[in-house]
């Protein structure tokens, strides 16, 4: 893989670990599987495309946000308050905002963003226009991470943790649940669209089903990130994340360099996921089969 | 402090599983009482706990704490004055979250959970001190999660969450039944020292009758969702479990048949 191409995954990398970090907030912190990162991924590029077209690329970015956190929190209400199971919940804002996005995108399915101010190139002329492919997205990611690891610890921070530990305690000391799930997805599809709106401007379009199979991508990171580099502080939970979704996309462009048709990618995504979520089962299944073998060899001593 | 009028509240209305859980309740409990309220299964004892904590909304009646009316306040915000321990060791505390941070959560209690900081550096040698008076050396473990706890440990903590910032109610649900014996005792001598000392008004379930007329300063015992027996002073004093066992026969029309409350 040549150097140029291990720049290119390590700038995505950092992109999608926005992303990544959403999710972990949905899974892991309120621990609600929620699908609506799908289509609020595909709400952040499409917002983020149409400002650039109309020559606000940075304005771009935190009106993706705001709209990625209105549709977290419909999903949000449609469980709290419509008694929606989540993950049908997430579903039916997936299927509702294909159509928003659709609208949003003009009734296009895709905007080229091809001689289109962006972030990334509207410094050309400076000393950093060589860099700021990589530097913006850090600069961002690094401040997020910051934020969220503060934010985590704050006394509303700690509520939204505990929300996905036992929901039950929180109401116990005088929380409304339903508060903290409706900021908690929220929050996660704010990251979710910022990385939707980046990714767009980075690539320069955008595309109506882009989102698909976004949320399997972000669970893969938040897995690979716990498995690889462990969960022992808040910090390095945050940080195991990122370092996950920058190891899921070196894996992806390694199978991409090694010949792997790019159609094949949502296969293998599902793939590494099934493997992941599956663990703990193989792992035990290993244990006992070994055990059991163990057992019938002292038999036949 | 607690006024409890005409309490009802019935499962499944309508349907062939109908199910009357609390019959026409009255209860009024003065400031600092430590009443234990005693039945056989299905009596309405965790209903009628849950009914005044907000779990379930009642069907009818009203329940009045503290000269305010809470019979339809939401869960979330009855738990700002309702402290509470739950029978599940699990329900009490949030496992994956340190001891600190647990208790820093029940000391924000009736405060704003906006972005102040979480725990504080005043807060921690605060909870120092908490923990060690339960003496079981969580002092030293604040940073530990919870989920490493033992269920006493849990119970003990969960004690002390829902009292540290003293709450006008205190609903204990049999909250030593998970336990193994030993630590069932420990974590009711701890309940008897914690409610003396901020002299909680306190409804403790418990299926040990034993308990119910060691522990407290008045016993309840009910049956198909109503009261059947008050008693307080001099009355429970010379009450035993014999005799309890007994008038449950003679007030309930039937023989108590609860393996759970003989044996225990």
């Amino acid at each position: 893989m040549s150097l140029l191409a291990l720049q290119g995954t390590v700038e995505l990398g950092i992109i999608y670990a926005l992303m990544a970090l959403g999710v972990f907030i949905s899974f892991r912190t309120l621990n609600m599987p929620d699908l609506t990162v799908d289509s609020s991924f595909t709400l952040g590029a499409a917002v983020s495309a149409m400002l650039c077209t109309m020559g606000h690329p940075f304005l771009a970015i935190p009106a993706a946000m705001v709209a990625g956190c209105f549709a977290g929190n419909v999903t949000a209400l449609l469980y709290t308050k419509l008694k929606i199971q989540p993950l049908l919940a997430g579903i039916l804002v997936m299927l509702g905002l294909y159509s928003v996005n659709l609208r949003v995108m003009a009734g296009r399915a895709n905007i080229p963003l091809i001689n289109q101010p962006t972030v990334f190139n509207s410094l050309q002329g400076t000393s950093v226009e060589a860099q700021i492919t990589w530097l913006l997205p850090l600069i961002m990611l690094l401040g997020v991470i910051i934020l969220l690891f503060l934010f985590l610890q704050t006394r509303f921070g700690l509520v939204l943790r505990a929300t996905g530990d036992n929901d039950q305690m929180v109401r116990a000391v005088g929380v409304n649940t339903d508060t903290t799930i409706l900021f908690g997805l929220g929050l996660a599809n704010t990251l979710v669209a910022l990385s939707g709106a980046m990714i767009a401007q980075y690539q320069s379009f955008a595309d109506v089903s882009m989102g698909v199979g976004m949320v399997i991508i972000g669970l893969a990171s938040v897995i690979i990130g716990e498995v690889i580099f462990g969960t022992n502080s808040l910090l390095r939970r945050l940080i195991a994340v990122v370092l996950g979704a920058m190891l899921y996309r070196l894996v992806i462009a390694i199978a991409l360099h090694l010949g792997m048709p790019p159609t094949d990618l949502k296969l293998v995504s599902a793939f590494i996921v099934t493997l992941a979520l599956a663990s703990p089962v193989i792992k035990e299944g290993l244990l006992s089969r070994r055990k059991r073998s163990r057992q019938s060899v002292h038999k036949e001593v | 402090m607690l006024e409890i009028r005409g309490l009802s509240k019935t499962f499944s209305m309508g349907s062939i599983n109908e199910k009357l859980a609390v019959d026409e309740v009255d209860l009024t409990l003065k400031a600092g009482e430590f009443v234990t309220i005693i039945g056989g299964n299905g009596a309405g004892k965790s209903t009628l706990l849950n009914c005044i904590a907000g779990v379930y909304e009642a069907d009818k009646g009203s329940i009045v704490l503290d000269s305010m009316d809470i019979t339809y306040w939401p869960e979330y915000r009855r738990s700002q004055y309702i402290g509470r321990v739950f029978q599940d060791p699990l329900k009490g505390t949030a496992f994956d979250m340190s001891i600190e941070e647990n208790l820093a959560m029940a000391y924000a209690k009736g405060k704003p959970h906006g972005l102040q900081w979480g725990i504080r550096k005043a807060d921690t040698k605060k909870f120092r001190d908490h923990l060690a008076r339960l003496g079981l050396g969580l002092e030293n473990r604040m940073k530990q999660k919870v989920g490493l706890l033992s269920g006493g440990q849990r119970q003990a903590l969960t004690l002390l969450m829902a009292t540290v910032v003293k709450p006008k109610l205190l609903l204990l649900d049999e909250h030593t039944a998970a336990l193994d014996p030993s630590a069932a005792r420990q974590v009711l001598y701890l309940t008897r020292e914690l409610v003396e000392q901020h002299q909680l008004c306190t409804l403790m379930v418990t299926h040990n009758m034993k308990a119910a007329l060691e522990y407290g300063t008045r016993t309840i015992m009910m049956h198909d969702g109503r009261i059947i027996l008050d008693i307080s002073g001099e009355e429970r004093r010379e009450m035993t479990v014999d005799k309890l066992i007994d008038l449950f026969g003679r007030r309930s029309g039937q023989e108590l048949d609860n393996d759970r409350l003989l044996l225990s």
